[in-house]
């Protein structure tokens, strides 16, 4: 028993929390006024709880991995790197909405506070070893988005969004919860090691009816196909930097747990996930693919890419090996910078009156308006289709290599091939920006942070982004080991 | 790093990059002469490559490592295929920006970037000795091509812009799987070592199969060629010229590079069907082209009936097949360029390229009427010009596999004299139809400049083609040498008392009499 260690262990999450007080406290007695300050301060302790996880994902100390709190929580690098990913999402999160929320005056100082509580739940989520740090943290987080979803009061869009986020989001823990009281009352244990022992003489078929239940809650939180209705839906009715939020962080968190239950846990029983996860993976990949063809809001549209880009994730996760968790890893690292790039150019896409845009063909000849914006656009939309030299090529080609390299051929070869799919509906984006007649709707934009942002990550998932490749890979690989070490 | 002591093809890369980034940002007039001047350094740089050139010497030349990405280098480096396809790509491209100088008005700065970046993955495909670093140039072609078609094209540049991408996007994707094996397998992605490694019998039909579908789409072989003439059709003039000139040649030297040495064996188990789709090719497209009403399109099929020429010496096996195919590679590349640009000058003048609308342009337009043959000769194959030397050879080389495939392909040439003339005699023939027609002026200066210099170096190919075949033989004695073992049997073989010069097989009947 070493507390110095656990908490040294759980700083970020500590960091966060504690700053997480005092900033409600801030916010409940100071007010709107306090905005600015409960902001800042936010990305203050983001960016600390940023470098903490950072330093354990770095330092040779931690390269282990570490338990605390009697195998409730694991440090290690698999969850510093998703960390990391999840930090950086939430500061990006805050950085772009009090522009969008100043129209209609809506900002209030609760929506980084909210943030901040759905990223405490998140970093649980990530280093959770234990069914319940799983469930706990996953609710903190859902909870704060189910109220990040509504947070448009007067809107009616979001809060219906919020109101089937919430509905939904209940039933899948509902689903979640029942899977694990199965798995605890055929294994005896809610812990992964526990479990991933107790299955080592074979699953009984109760115990199966926990895992298929347990991976359906999740595909829930992941979005990934035949859990995935609500995705169109709430990513269009919630605000849109909350939108950024849901498409980045949670996902991030949801994959990385995702993973860790499926090969901590389930470890010894590959066989028995491994064709759920390619069902899902495929139907995800042509599902999202498909519905995204006849959508006109570019907010759907984006919903259904990421709905399509989990499936391509889930292909890592399909070969069960530390180079597909590698992978996964790395095309999750690069779904969050398109991702992100492609929300905050649709946050800049206002009109003249300074009210959002979400119609694809009021897009049209963006690239004459707003060449810059447009380019931008055009990485995003290359780049998660996948088309080489874009960077978002790079994470279709470690997740198919590594599907190769697991002996999983016809699923690599299908999942290429449909991804032909999904090219034809990010093609139309740029027809729209590219060839046809600037209908001149969109403003230039008021907000040079969101175009700070935006050149960032477009800049990362430019060609640029290969030079990087080199630093990354040993991170992922790194973080991919972390999950095998019981393995 | 080579003898010249600075990274010539890194450089010839690095050249459009930095030009076509820069045209970005500058007007109109900024941009054209940007990058003409970058594209005139290219050819430049490649005349010095030319010249620098081995011949006979090291297989790979020019040679470049740099371990800059993860699990795939920025290794480039030529033999003397990719030397020629590098020079028919620099020599176009300066004559697709003069050609895009006047009839290219809107966003010019994009349009050069996009030429420029083209040239930059032409490029890059050719010297590519990394297989990943090859794919990637190879599909990243797409979106340079694909913005040019759906910007500048034509009425119907959308649905053409969608085909071709998709189609071509379609054929690819099995190709990198196929690659994430073989690298598995023989634990390297470097290509000059990937072609001497012997893959397992039963893997190599699916493989094979795998470049097939994307090099058959690129090439274009019947019956996925349908992208081409709706692309060509409605591409800019430039868009045509590159895309025939250059593209289509990726397919063939995929063949070249990937298919037919590391996968012998295959390649013969599979001989029939290429032999089978370039006949059809062969006969259905040139048919198909004596309709047309539509110049381009016309010129158009006649490329898919030349690429099938070229898949039909390619698989022969032999050396002349193999040299065959190169050279009407190389031809086709010019000529096709040439015919394009010829009907983009009367295209820039009436602005429509229905076949009815012209006639009698050799009177009015007579220094036209002369190059405009000149290139329909070729295209036809006349002895002197480019087009006869590679289809003589790849005949040649085909009809010591199989009598049948040859008398076949040999239609083709007759169907393209068929269509190629009829073309010209309603164009350049016959009497001036309308006042419009007759008040077209003949070539410009610019245009001269533009036609000339393909026009010589046609005639030079078809009367000394040793000068372009040269580079190349000893890279054709080793592919050869490496299908030597998978050779198939031919169905004409030397009987009686001649010096048994064609094939071993045909040299141990000899033997047994």
């Amino acid at each position: 028993m070493n507390y110095a260690l656990w908490f040294q262990l759980a700083s970020p999450e500590i960091l966060l929390s504690a700053s997480g007080l005092v900033v409600l406290l801030i916010a409940a007695w100071g007010g709107v006024q306090s905005l600015r300050l409960v902001s800042i301060l936010t990305v203050t302790a983001l960016f600390g709880a940023l470098a903490l996880s950072l330093n354990f994902l770095f330092d040779p100390a931690f390269a282990e991995g570490a338990d605390a709190f009697y195998g409730q929580y694991r440090m290690d690098r698999f969850a510093s790197l998703s960390k990391v990913l999840v930090f950086l999402s939430a500061i990006g999160c805050i950085i772009v909405a009090p522009k969008f929320f100043a129209r209609g005056n809506m900002m209030r100082p609760e929506y980084p506070v909210l943030i901040l509580f759905a990223t405490i739940g998140m970093g649980l989520m990530v280093s959770a070893v234990d069914l319940l740090t799983l469930y706990i943290g996953l609710e903190m987080q859902s909870l704060a988005a189910y109220v990040l979803a509504s947070f448009l009061r007067s809107d009616d869009r979001s809060a219906e969004a919020g109101l089937k986020y919430f509905v939904l989001g209940a039933l899948a823990s509902g689903i979640l919860l029942f899977g694990m009281s199965l798995l605890y009352g055929f294994t005896g244990t809610t812990s992964f090691i526990g479990i991933q022992t107790a299955f080592g003489d074979g699953v009984s078929t109760g115990a199966l009816f926990g895992i298929v239940f347990v991976l359906s809650g999740l595909a829930f939180k992941i979005s990934a196909v035949p859990f995935h209705m609500w995705t169109p839906d709430v990513y269009e009715g919630a605000p849109t930097p909350v939108t950024t939020f849901f498409a980045t962080a949670p996902k991030v968190a949801a994959l990385a747990l995702t993973m860790r239950v499926a090969i901590e846990a389930f470890g010894g029983q590959q066989a028995v996930w491994q064709q759920i996860v390619i069902f899902v993976a495929l139907a995800s990949i042509i599902l999202g693919a498909a519905g995204a063809i006849g959508q006109t809001n570019i907010k759907r549209l984006l919903a259904y890419s990421s709905i399509n880009n989990v499936g391509f994730m889930l292909i890592g996760l399909a070969c069960g090996t530390p180079e597909g968790a590698s992978a996964m890893m790395t095309y999750l690292i690069i779904y969050v910078a398109m991702t992100l790039g492609s929300f905050v150019c649709v946050l800049d896409l206002n009109d003249r009156n300074g009210a959002p845009v979400e119609d694809i063909g009021k897009l049209a000849g963006l690239s004459r308006t707003r060449p810059g914006l447009a380019a931008a656009l055009a990485v995003f939309m290359f780049s998660l289709a996948g088309i080489p030299p874009l960077f978002g090529f790079w994470g279709k080609f470690v997740v198919f290599d590594a599907a190769v390299a697991a002996g999983l051929i016809p699923l690599a070869a299908i999942g290429i091939a449909a991804s032909v799919i999904g090219a034809f509906y990010y093609l139309k984006v740029i027809k729209v920006m590219y060839f046809d007649e600037p209908a001149d709707v969109i403003a230039p934009s008021d907000s040079p942070a969101r175009m700070t942002l935006v050149l960032m990550t477009a800049l990362f998932c430019s060609p640029l982004g290969y030079f990087a490749t080199l630093a990354l890979s040993p991170v992922t690989a790194g973080a991919a080991k972390a999950l095998f070490w019981s393995a | 790093m080579n003898d010249l002591g600075f990274p010539i093809l890194s450089l010839m890369l690095a050249v459009p990059m930095a030009a076509a980034i820069a045209c970005l940002f500058v007007s109109a007039n900024t941009a054209r002469w940007l990058a003409l001047i970058a594209t005139l350094v290219d050819l430049a740089l490649g005349i010095v490559l030319w010249m620098n050139f081995d011949i006979g010497g090291a297989q790979w030349q020019f040679v470049e490592r740099a371990a800059l990405f993860d699990r795939f280098s920025w290794a480039l480096g030529i033999d003397g295929i990719a030397l020629m396809l590098i020079m028919l790509s620099v020599f176009l491209m300066p004559i697709c920006i003069g050609a895009s100088w006047e009839a290219i008005q809107t966003r010019v700065g994009e349009y050069m970037a996009a030429f420029l970046l083209m040239e930059v993955l032409m490029i890059g495909v050719f010297a590519a000795q990394d297989i990943f670093l090859f794919y990637i140039f190879f599909e990243a072609g797409l979106i340079p091509m694909y913005l040019i078609i759906g910007i500048w094209g034509g009425a119907n540049r959308i649905y053409a812009s969608y085909k071709f991408f998709l189609y071509t996007l379609l054929g690819s994707v099995l190709m990198l799987i196929a690659m994430f094996w073989m690298v598995n397998e023989a634990g390297t992605s470097d290509i000059p070592t990937l072609m001497a490694y012997d893959f397992p019998l039963e893997a190599q039909s699916w493989l094979w199969l795998a470049f097939f579908a994307s090099f058959a789409v690129k090439m274009p072989m019947w019956p996925v060629h349908t992208w081409l003439p709706d692309a060509h059709v409605q591409a800019p003039t430039a868009g045509s010229v590159i895309l025939a000139g250059v593209l289509l040649k990726m397919g063939g030297y995929g063949f070249i590079r990937f298919s037919l040495p590391m996968f012998p064996d295959a390649s013969v188990d599979y001989i029939w069907l290429v032999f089978a789709l370039s006949m059809v090719a062969v006969v259905y497209t040139s048919l198909i082209a004596l309709v047309q009403s539509d110049m381009k399109k016309l010129i158009a099929y006649s490329s898919v009936a030349h690429m099938a020429i070229v898949t039909v010496g390619l698989f022969a096996f032999n050396r002349q097949g193999l040299e065959g195919a190169l050279v009407v590679m190389l031809s086709h590349g010019l000529v096709s360029g040439a015919l394009f640009l010829c009907v983009g000058v009367i295209y820039d003048r009436l602005h429509t390229r229905e076949i009815d609308r012209y006639g009698g342009l050799s009177i009015n337009m007579p220094r036209y009427a002369l190059l405009f043959l000149l290139f329909t000769m070729a295209s036809i194959g006349l002895p002197g010009t480019s087009g006869f030397v590679g289809e003589f050879l790849s005949l040649v080389g085909v009809y010591e596999v199989s009598s049948w495939v040859a008398i076949v392909s040999t239609t083709g040439i007759i169907l393209g004299a068929a269509y190629m003339l009829y073309l010209y005699r309603r164009v350049a023939y016959g009497v001036i139809k309308s006042d419009d027609v007759a008040a077209m002026p003949d070539l410009t200066k610019r245009e001269i400049a533009l036609l000339l210099p393909i026009a010589i170096v046609v005639l030079w190919m078809g009367v000394y083609p040793e000068s372009f075949m040269a580079p190349m033989r000893k890279d054709v004695g080793a592919l050869e040498a490496r299908l030597a073992s998978a050779k198939p049997v031919g169905d004409a073989q030397v009987k009686l008392g001649a010096t048994p010069v064609l094939s071993p097989a045909a040299h141990a009947e000899e033997g047994h009499h």
